[in-house]
C-alpha cells in the first residue's frame, strides 16, 4: 500500500494549486479519494463522525444490487438456451449471460462518469458518487439486446439532463435512472418494447423452438392474464424480461440489505408492496363479473412478482434524493407508487411498464408531499403553543 | 413530585477512557488566565490593568452591551498580562495568584440564601456569577430583566465519557441544596432531571423542586432536551438553565458569601493513561492536568466532550464552564480503500460496517472525517437521533435559506447547537450541522 500512497503523493503537486494540471483537480481528487480515505480530521464542531460516508452508502447499495445482478446475467444465458430448445449446465447459462451483459456495464459507466468527469473539470465540483449506483442500474432495466450505442445515449441523457444541470447528485428531482430507460423508452419503442427481451443470436445448427413467444407476462396479462407464468416462475425470475428485474426473490435479497443495513427506507419498499397489493384487490372488487378475462380479475399479488415491481420497489423507488424526505411522506409517496403502478398496468396496456412511469410521477410529487407533511407538522407544532 | 420521562430515540456513542472515581486536588501554578473569547457574544471592556492587585471575586472586564455582565476573577493575586490578539481583541487576562492564602471579597456579611429575589439578583451581579445562567431561546446568557417561566438543571450528562454529575455534587451537597434554594427564590418552577436509574443521594432531600426521572439514551441529558419534553418552549416564552456544577459554585456564594471558583473536571478519552476526576481552578492551564497524562504523538485536547466540546491545546487555559477534557487521538493518517473494508473498528449507526454485530464494545475512535462533505443525500438519518418533535433537515434547510418565519414555526427557539450534535456524528454528507445551527441561532437572535 505503502507505493501506492508514496506515487499519489508525488503525483499530487500537478493537480494541486498552480501545477500543471490544475483544471483537474477535482477528476485527480475523485481518484485519490477513491483509493484512499482522506486523512482530513473535524475542525468545527463535533470531533468524532461516524465512519459511514457516501461512497460507503453507494457501495452497500451495489452489493444488494449483486443479487440480481447475477441472477440476471444467469437468467439472459437460461432465456437464449431455452428459446433454442437447449439444456445446458448453469455456469454455461451464466457464462453466456456474463459476456452479453458485461459490455452493457462497462458502455453505461463510461459514458456516464465520462460525462461527471468533464462536468467537475468544468464546474469545478468534486464528483459525486451517485453514479456508481446509476451505472449499475441503467444495464439492469434494459433489455439484454439493447444496442450499446443507446446505453450510452441513456447514461449521457440522464446524467447531463438528470443530474448535472441541477447541481449533480442531491440536487435531481427526478430518479436518474429511471430516467435514462424512459428517454430509451420513448425515444427508441422499437428497442424498447416487443419480442426483444431474449437474446436470439445464432446457435449453430439450432432454430427457435416453435413453443417460443418473446412476449413478457405484462404484454400478455392484458389479453388473458391466464396464460402468464406461473407465480413461483415469476417469484423466482426465470422470465423474460430486463436483465435484473424479473426475480422478485434476488430483489428481496437485496431489500433485506439495504434495510438491514439502514441505507435504504422500508417504509418505502413496505408500502410500494402494499399499495400495490391494496389496488390490485380493490382492482378484483371493481371488476366487471361479466368479463371473466378482464384485467382486473388479476390476482393482487401477481402485480407483486409481474414485471419490474419488485426491483422498482427496491432499488428505485427507495433513492432517498427523488423519494420523499419526511418520515411520513414516504407512506405516502410509497403506496402512491405501488397503487399507480397496478392503475397503469390494468387501464392503459400501451405502457406495460406502469412501475417505471409511476415512480417517475411520484418523483415530481414528491416534493408536494413533503410540503403538506411540512405543513401538518407546523400546525402540529402551533396548535400547541 | 416525580415524573418518569422515557426518550426513545438517540444514542450512546461508548468510547475508550471514561473516567474512574478518584478525584485528586490540583495545587494553584504560578499563573491563571481568563478568556474573554470564551464567553459567547461579549464585548469585553476592561476593569483591571497590568500591575493591578485583585481579589477573588473581582470584576476582571463586563461586557459593553450589558454592564450587568462581569466576569470575576477566580483568584487574588496581580494582574501580570493583558494578551491581545488581532485588533487589540482582549484574550486573556493573566494573574499571578497569591500561593499562600487567597483573599476573597465579601459579598454577603451574613451567609444566607433566604433572601428576596432583588437581592438575590443584585449578588448574583456583583459577584459576576450571573454569566453562569443561561437562556432558550438562543442559548445565551440569561438577561436579568426577564421572568422565566422555568429555570432547568439537567442533573446528569449522557454525552460520551461524560463525568458523573452525582460523584461531582455529592462533594458538596449542602451547597448544592443551597444553589437549589437560590433558583426557587427566582422562579417558582425549578426542574431536575435525574437519570431514571440513579439512586445516590444527592438528589434527595431536595428544596420543593420538580424531578423528573428520565431514561434513554444520549441527548437525553440535554437540558435542551429536558425541556423539550416536560415544558416546551412557545413563542414569547423564556426558560433558564444552569449547569449543576455552576450551581455549586453559587451555593457556595451563598453559604460563604464569596466567589469560590474551583470545579471538578473528569479528564477522559483513549489518550489519557489514567483518566480521572481533577479539582482545580477555574483559568489554571491545562497543562497542569495533562501533565504526564498524555500517550500519543498526536492527541486532540477537547475541553468538553467529543460532541460539543471545544478544540484546545496544551497551552490553553481552563475554560469558565468546562466540565470535562477529552484527549482522543488525532486521525490525519488517508486509509487505503477505507470505504470498503469491512471495518470491525469503526463504529457507525448504519450498519454498513460489521463492527454492528458487537454490541457493546467500546470504541477508541479519532478525529477522521471519515469521508468528504457532499450535498444533503441519506434522508430518516437526523431523525433517529433527535428525540424532539422537530424535523431536522427541514429546520436545516430553513436556516441556509434564511427564511425566518419557517424557522420559527420549525422550533429555532427550542434548539441549540448541542442538541444537534448526534445528527453532525452520523451525518454522511459530513455536513456541519452544529455550525448551520448556530447561524440559525444568531439570525434569529438578531432579526427578531
Amino acid at each position: 500500500m505503502k507505493w501506492i500512497r508514496r506515487t499519489v503523493d508525488s503525483v499530487k503537486p500537478n493537480f494541486g494549486k498552480g501545477g500543471r494540471f490544475e483544471k483537474f483537480h477535482y477528476l485527480f481528487d475523485a481518484f485519490e479519494t477513491f483509493l484512499f480515505v482522506p486523512g482530513t480530521t473535524t475542525s468545527h464542531g463535533v470531533h468524532i463522525r461516524d465512519a459511514m460516508d457516501l461512497k460507503r452508502t453507494m457501495m452497500t447499495v451495489i452489493i444488494a444490487l449483486v443479487p440480481t445482478l447475477l441472477f440476471g446475467m444467469w437468467n439472459v444465458g437460461f432465456q437464449h438456451y431455452r428459446a433454442y430448445g437447449m439444456e445446458v449446465s448453469l455456469l454455461d447459462n451464466f457464462l453466456f449471460g456474463f459476456w452479453k451483459v458485461l459490455p452493457i456495464i462497462i458502455v453505461s459507466y463510461a459514458a456516464g462518469l465520462g460525462v461527471e468527469f468533464v462536468f467537475a473539470v468544468l464546474r469545478k465540483h468534486p464528483v459525486s458518487e451517485g453514479y456508481l449506483v446509476t451505472g449499475l442500474l441503467i444495464p439492469l432495466i434494459v433489455p439484454v439486446t439493447i444496442p450499446l450505442w443507446m446505453v450510452a445515449l441513456g447514461a449521457i441523457f440522464c446524467t447531463l439532463l438528470g443530474k448535472e444541470i441541477f447541481g449533480g447528485t442531491g440536487m435531481n428531482f427526478m430518479n436518474p435512472a429511471l430516467l435514462a430507460r424512459a428517454f430509451l423508452f420513448f425515444a427508441f419503442p422499437a428497442y424498447m418494447s416487443g419480442e426483444i427481451w431474449t437474446d436470439l443470436s445464432q446457435e449453430p445448427g439450432r432454430a427457435v423452438v416453435d413453443a417460443y413467444s418473446g412476449a413478457t407476462n405484462l404484454a400478455i396479462f392484458d389479453e388473458n392474464f391466464l396464460e402468464m407464468d406461473s407465480a413461483r416462475d415469476m417469484f423466482l425470475g426465470t422470465i423474460q424480461g430486463s436483465i435484473g428485474e424479473t426475480s422478485t426473490l434476488a430483489c428481496l435479497i437485496g431489500a433485506l440489505i439495504l434495510i438491514v443495513t439502514g441505507v435504504g427506507s422500508w417504509r418505502i419498499v413496505l408500502t410500494v408492496f402494499a399499495g400495490g397489493y391494496l389496488m390490485g384487490l380493490f382492482m378484483n372488487v371493481l371488476a366487471p363479473a361479466d368479463v371473466p378475462l378482464h384485467a382486473m380479475h388479476t390476482p393482487a399479488y401477481y402485480h407483486l412478482i409481474m414485471g419490474g415491481f419488485a426491483f422498482g420497489a427496491v432499488y428505485m423507488a427507495t433513492d432517498p434524493v427523488t423519494a420523499t424526505h419526511t418520515q411520513t411522506g414516504k407512506y405516502i409517496y410509497g403506496l402512491l407508487i405501488g397503487a399507480f403502478t397496478v392503475v397503469l398496468r390494468v387501464f392503459n396496456p400501451a405502457y406495460p411498464e406502469g412501475m417505471m412511469l409511476s415512480i417517475l410521477f411520484m418523483n415530481v410529487l414528491a416534493p408536494l408531499i413533503d410540503h403538506l407533511v411540512i405543513q401538518q407538522h407546523i400546525k402540529k407544532r402551533m396548535s400547541r403553543a | 413530585m416525580t415524573k418518569q420521562i422515557s426518550i426513545r430515540r438517540g444514542y450512546d456513542i461508548k468510547l475508550v477512557g471514561s473516567a474512574t472515581s478518584t478525584l485528586t486536588d490540583l495545587p494553584l501554578s504560578n499563573i491563571i488566565a481568563i478568556r474573554p473569547p470564551d464567553f459567547p457574544l461579549f464585548f469585553p471592556k476592561l476593569l483591571v490593568e497590568t500591575g493591578d492587585e485583585v481579589q477573588a471575586g473581582s470584576p476582571l472586564f463586563f461586557d459593553r452591551n450589558h454592564p450587568n455582565l462581569r466576569i470575576p476573577s477566580p483568584v487574588s493575586g496581580e494582574v501580570t498580562e493583558i494578551v491581545r490578539g488581532e485588533k487589540r481583541r482582549i484574550m486573556e487576562v493573566r494573574i499571578l495568584p497569591d500561593q499562600k492564602e487567597t483573599r476573597y471579597l465579601t459579598f454577603l456579611e451574613k451567609p444566607t440564601t433566604n433572601l428576596d429575589r432583588e437581592k438575590i439578583l443584585d449578588i448574583l451581579i456583583e459577584s459576576g456569577c450571573w454569566s453562569y445562567f443561561r437562556q432558550r431561546p438562543f442559548s445565551i446568557i440569561a438577561n436579568t430583566a426577564d421572568q422565566p417561566k422555568a429555570i432547568f438543571v439537567s442533573c446528569f450528562d449522557s454525552s460520551p465519557l461524560a463525568p458523573d454529575l452525582a460523584f461531582v455534587c455529592s462533594q458538596e451537597p449542602e451547597s448544592f441544596k443551597a444553589g437549589l434554594e437560590i433558583l426557587r427564590a427566582l422562579c417558582q418552577n425549578v426542574h431536575l432531571g435525574v437519570r431514571a436509574d440513579d439512586t445516590s443521594d444527592v438528589w434527595t432531600q431536595l428544596p420543593e423542586v420538580h424531578i423528573h426521572k428520565i431514561s434513554g439514551p444520549h441527548p437525553a441529558g440535554n437540558v435542551g432536551i429536558q425541556i423539550h419534553h416536560i415544558d416546551p418552549i412557545r413563542k414569547d416564552d423564556i426558560v433558564w438553565y444552569i449547569h449543576p456544577q455552576d450551581l455549586l459554585i453559587i451555593g457556595r456564594l451563598f453559604r460563604e458569601g464569596r466567589y469560590r471558583a474551583d470545579r471538578i473536571v473528569a479528564l477522559t478519552g483513549s489518550c489519557v493513561k489514567q483518566p480521572q476526576y481533577y479539582r482545580l481552578q477555574t483559568g489554571q492551564p491545562l497543562q497542569d492536568i495533562l501533565n504526564d497524562q498524555l500517550t500519543g504523538e498526536k492527541c486532540r485536547i477537547i475541553q468538553g466532550n467529543v460532541l460539543s466540546g471545544k478544540k484546545a491545546v496544551a497551552e490553553d487555559f481552563l475554560s469558565f464552564n468546562t466540565n470535562q477534557l477529552t484527549v482522543i487521538p488525532e486521525g490525519d493518517e488517508p486509509e487505503f480503500l477505507g470505504w470498503l473494508l469491512p471495518g470491525f473498528k469503526k463504529l457507525s449507526l448504519s450498519r454498513t460496517f460489521f463492527s454492528w454485530l458487537a454490541k457493546n464494545r467500546t470504541y477508541d475512535l479519532d478525529t477522521n472525517l471519515h469521508g468528504e462533505e457532499r450535498a444533503f443525500v441519506l434522508t430518516g438519518q437526523y431523525e433517529k437521533v433527535l428525540p424532539m418533535n422537530i424535523m431536522p433537515v427541514v429546520l436545516l434547510k430553513a436556516i441556509l435559506a434564511k427564511d425566518i418565519e419557517q424557522m420559527e414555526q420549525l422550533g429555532i427557539y427550542e434548539v441549540a447547537e448541542e442538541d444537534f450534535a448526534l445528527c453532525e456524528f452520523i451525518c454522511t454528507s459530513k455536513i456541519e450541522v452544529q455550525r448551520i445551527i448556530s447561524e440559525g441561532l444568531e439570525l434569529a437572535r438578531t432579526e427578531t
